[in-house]
C-alpha cells in the first residue's frame, strides 16, 4: 500500500472503497452473493462466535454457496450472543441471535437457500448517524 | 426456491409471549392457509422488540407496518384487511404519542429514535481489522479536513460549540480541556487515551476499541493537531487482549496508509500512537494515577493542580480523554457542532453509551440521546424487568455512583440531573434491580469492590472504607443496631470530605444513596433482623407450608446438602442446622409450599 499523500488522495480512496463496498452489497451475481457479518467482540467470542464463523465459512464453501463472511464488532445484543447479521442481496439485513452451529446450519438451509426467515430474528431498534 | 413476497413478524419476547403471541402466530398461519397463501407469506416469530408496553407487536414486511396491542383475533382481521385487501388496520397501528396520528411506516416511529449510534456508529457494521472499511465510512475524513482546511483553534471551537463532555464519568467539557492543553507552552505534549475501563459491568470502551479502533486513533490525531502534540498513548488494561490486538492492527494499518507517522496527508503534521498497558487497577482510571502508572511509578493519584494539561506525562502538558469521548470526535468534525448540539439536553449534548445489565430482559450495549428517561431505557429498549418482577432501582455510575428509584423513572438522564438525583453518569454502567435485590447487600457489594481497589495512599479511604464495609457486614448478618445507621452516614461523609482523589471521594456514594432512598430497608435489618428482599442469607430461613406441600419430593431431590427430609406424598421438613439457604427448594417447588421468612 502506498501512503496516502493528501486529502485529495484520501477522498479518492474513499470513493474507490465505497464503490467496492457498494459492488459487494449489490453483488456481481445478485442471486448468489450472500453477506454475513459475525459479531466478534470479546463477549461474542466467549459465547462461541468463532466456532459459528468457522462453521459458516466451511459449510457455505462445502455447499458451494458464494457468500462473504466477515467479522465485525459488538452489535449490542449481549443477551443473544453469538449474533450475526445476514444480508440477502436486494433485501434488508436481518439479525439472528443465539447462533450456534445448529442454528447456523438452519440459517443456511432455510434462510439462505430457501429464503425462509427463521424464528428468533432480532429486530434492529436503533439508527446510526448515516440515516439521520 | 420459495418466493415469499410478504413476511409477518410476530414478537416472541417474554412480554409478548405472555400475551398470547404464540396463538397470534398460529392464527395468522391458519388464516393464511385458508386463503392458500401459506407459500407466499411467511409468519416468523422474532426476538424482543423491546417495546413491550405496546405488545404484542406484529410487524409486516416489506412495507414496515407496525401493529401494536394485537390480540389473537386481530390476526384474522390483519390477514383479511391488510393482506387480502391491502388496507392497513388503522385501529392497531402505532400512534405517534404527540400528534396521536397513526404511523403507517415504522421507519417514521420515534421508537427508532430512542437509540442513536454515534460513538458506536461502526460497531457491528464494519470489519475492525480492515482500515478500508473505516475509510469507506468517512474514516479519516475528519482528520484530513482538520489538517488541510482548519486551524487548531477552529477545531477546538467546533468541539466547544458541540457541547461534548467527557464520557469517562466526570463530564468535563472536552473542548475546554483541549484549549487548556493547547495554551500550555512546552517543547513536548502528549495525547493520552484512557482505556482503563474499571467500573464493574461497563464495557463500552472495550467494545469501541474492538469494533472501531480507527475512530479513536483518528480522534487522537485530531487532538494532537489541536494541542500541538506529536505523540499519543493509549493506556489500556492488559486484561483486554482482543481490544489490544485490534488496536495494534489498526495502528499498523494507519501507519502503512500514512495516516499516522510523519507528514500525514502531506501537511507536515506528525503524529504517532503507542500502547501502554495497565494491570487493571480501578484507581488508574483517575488521570493523575494513570499518568504515574504510565511513567512506571505506582498507580497513585496526586493533588490537582497541577492539572495534566499543565504538567502530565513526564512532566509535560498532557490531554487525557476517554475512549468514548474520542469516538465522538470524528462525527462532530464531519457533521458539525450544530448537528451534535441538536441532540441531547441543554447542558449535556449528544448521546451516551450504557451497558444495560441486571434483572432486565434485553441485557446489552445501548447508545441513547442524553435526556432520555430511565423509563424509556428500561421498558422501551430493555424490554422490561425479568420474570415480570417489580422495578426497584437502577444503579448508575458504578462504585462511585448511586441508586435511582421509581420516583426518578421520568427524569431526563444527563450529567446534571443524575448528580441532582444523588447518583452520577460514571462511565455508563446501568444495573437494573428488582424487588428481589437487597439494597444493603448492593451497597456492600460496591464497597467490597472499592475496598479491593483503594490504592491505600490516604487513610480515610484505606481504613474508612474498611470500617464502612464491616458495619454493612454486621447489618447484613442481622447484628446491626440503629446507631450503626448514623455511624454509616457520618463515616461516609468524613471519607467523602477528606479523601484525595475521586475514588475515595465517591466511594461512600452507594451507601449514602441507598441510605437516602431505602432507609426502611436498612431499618428492617437493624430493628427486626429481617431482610425484606430475602437476599441476606443469614436473615432468612426457609420453611415448608404444611397445607401446600403435596409431598412431591422435588425439593428433597434438589437440595444440594440433604437438609430436606420426608416421605413421598407426605409433608417434607427442612433441617435449619443443615440448610445453606441457597433457595433451590423455593425455586423448584411447584406448589408455592416453600416459604421465606
Amino acid at each position: 500500500m502506498n501512503k496516502i499523500k493528501s486529502l485529495a488522495d484520501l477522498k479518492k480512496l474513499q470513493a474507490e472503497v465505497q464503490s467496492k463496498i457498494k459492488l459487494r452489497e449489490k453483488g456481481d451475481h445478485p442471486e448468489n452473493l450472500v453477506q454475513i457479518k459475525v459479531s466478534m467482540a470479546t463477549c461474542g467470542i466467549a459465547s462461541g462466535a468463532k466456532e459459528t464463523m468457522n462453521y459458516l465459512i466451511e459449510e457455505l464453501e462445502h455447499q458451494g454457496i458464494d457468500a462473504l463472511v466477515t467479522q465485525t464488532g459488538c452489535m449490542g445484543y449481549c443477551y443473544a450472543e453469538p449474533t450475526i447479521e445476514l444480508t440477502i442481496p436486494g433485501q434488508d439485513p436481518v439479525v439472528y441471535g443465539f447462533v450456534n452451529k445448529a442454528k447456523a446450519q438452519e440459517i443456511i438451509d432455510k434462510h439462505i437457500k430457501l429464503n425462509e426467515m427463521l424464528d428468533g430474528i432480532i429486530p434492529i431498534t436503533y439508527i446510526t448517524i448515516d440515516n439521520r | 426456491m420459495a418466493e415469499y413476497n410478504m413476511h409477518i413478524l410476530v414478537c416472541g419476547g417474554t412480554g409478548c409471549k405472555a400475551s398470547q403471541s404464540e396463538l397470534i402466530k398460529t392464527n395468522f398461519i391458519n388464516r393464511l392457509n385458508e386463503y392458500g397463501l401459506d407459500d407466499e407469506i411467511q409468519v416468523v416469530m422474532t426476538g424482543c422488540f423491546g417495546f413491550c408496553e405496546k405488545g404484542p407487536i406484529v410487524k409486516i414486511l416489506p412495507d414496515n407496518t407496525f401493529y401494536t396491542h394485537v390480540s389473537p383475533e386481530d390476526a384474522y382481521e390483519i390477514v383479511d384487511e391488510h393482506v387480502i385487501k391491502g388496507r392497513k388496520v388503522e385501529r392497531l397501528l402505532y400512534k405517534d404519542p404527540e400528534t396521536n396520528e397513526p404511523v403507517g411506516d415504522s421507519k417514521g416511529m420515534d421508537f427508532y429514535k430512542k437509540q442513536i449510534r454515534i460513538a458506536l456508529r461502526n460497531c457491528g457494521f464494519i470489519n475492525p481489522e480492515n482500515i478500508e472499511e473505516y475509510i469507506g465510512r468517512d474514516g479519516y475524513a475528519a482528520l484530513g479536513a482538520c489538517l488541510s482546511e482548519k486551524t487548531p483553534d477552529e477545531v477546538i471551537k467546533t468541539i466547544k460549540d458541540s457541547g461534548l463532555r467527557g464520557r469517562g464519568g466526570g463530564g468535563f467539557p472536552t473542548g475546554l480541556k483541549w484549549e487548556l492543553t493547547r495554551k500550555s507552552v512546552s517543547d513536548q505534549k502528549y495525547v493520552v487515551c484512557n482505556a482503563d475501563e474499571g467500573d464493574p459491568g461497563a464495557f463500552m470502551d472495550r467494545s469501541i476499541l474492538e469494533g472501531d479502533p480507527h475512530s479513536v486513533l483518528e480522534a487522537m490525531a485530531i487532538c494532537g493537531y489541536c494541542i500541538g502534540a506529536d505523540k499519543g498513548l493509549v493506556y489500556i488494561r492488559a486484561e483486554y487482549p482482543l481490544a489490544i490486538e485490534r488496536l495494534k492492527t489498526a495502528i499498523n494499518q494507519a501507519q502503512e496508509y500514512g495516516l499516522l507517522g510523519t507528514d500525514i496527508l502531506g501537511t507536515g503534521f506528525n503524529f504517532d500512537v503507542e500502547i501502554r498497558y495497565g494491570a487493571g487497577a480501578f484507581v488508574c482510571g483517575e488521570e493523575t494515577a494513570l499518568i504515574h502508572s504510565m511513567e512506571g511509578l505506582r498507580g497513585e493519584p496526586t493533588v490537582k493542580p497541577p492539572f495534566p494539561a499543565e504538567k502530565g506525562y513526564n512532566g509535560k502538558p498532557t490531554n487525557v480523554n476517554n475512549v468514548e469521548t474520542f469516538a465522538n470526535i470524528p462525527p462532530i468534525i464531519n457533521k458539525g457542532a450544530a448537528w451534535f448540539a441538536s441532540i441531547g439536553t441543554e447542558k449535556s449534548k449528544g448521546t451516551k453509551v450504557f451497558a444495560l445489565a441486571g434483572n432486565i430482559n434485553n441485557v446489552g450495549l445501548i447508545e441513547v440521546p442524553m435526556g432520555i428517561t430511565l423509563w424509556e431505557i428500561i421498558y422501551d429498549i430493555g424490554g422490561g424487568i425479568k420474570d415480570g418482577r417489580e422495578f426497584k432501582a437502577v444503579q448508575t455510575g458504578g462504585p462511585s455512583g448511586g441508586c435511582l428509584t421509581k420516583s426518578f423513572l421520568d427524569t431526563p438522564i444527563d450529567y446534571d440531573n443524575l448528580i441532582a438525583a444523588g447518583s452520577m453518569m460514571g462511565s455508563g454502567g446501568m444495573i437494573v434491580l428488582d424487588d428481589s435485590n437487597c439494597m444493603v447487600a448492593i451497597a456492600k457489594f460496591y464497597l467490597e469492590f472499592t475496598l479491593d481497589e483503594s490504592c491505600g495512599k490516604c487513610t480515610p479511604c484505606r481504613i474508612g472504607n474498611k470500617r464502612l464495609f464491616e458495619i454493612l457486614e454486621k447489618i447484613t448478618n442481622g447484628e446491626g443496631t440503629p446507631e450503626d445507621l448514623s455511624r454509616l452516614r457520618m463515616l461516609s461523609n468524613v471519607i467523602k470530605d477528606t479523601s484525595l482523589c475521586g475514588l475515595g471521594q465517591t466511594s461512600p456514594n452507594p451507601v449514602l444513596s441507598t441510605l437516602d432512598n431505602f432507609y426502611d430497608e436498612y431499618l428492617a435489618h437493624v430493628t427486626s433482623a429481617s431482610c425484606p428482599a430475602g437476599q441476606c442469607k443469614s436473615l432468612v430461613h426457609y420453611t415448608i407450608d404444611a397445607e401446600q406441600c403435596t409431598g412431591c419430593t422435588l425439593c428433597f431431590r434438589n437440595c444440594p446438602v440433604g437438609a430436606i427430609s420426608g416421605e413421598k406424598r407426605s409433608l417434607h421438613y427442612i433441617d435449619q442446622s443443615l440448610c445453606i439457604k441457597c433457595g433451590v427448594c423455593f425455586e423448584k417447588c411447584k406448589f408455592d409450599a416453600v416459604l421465606i421468612a
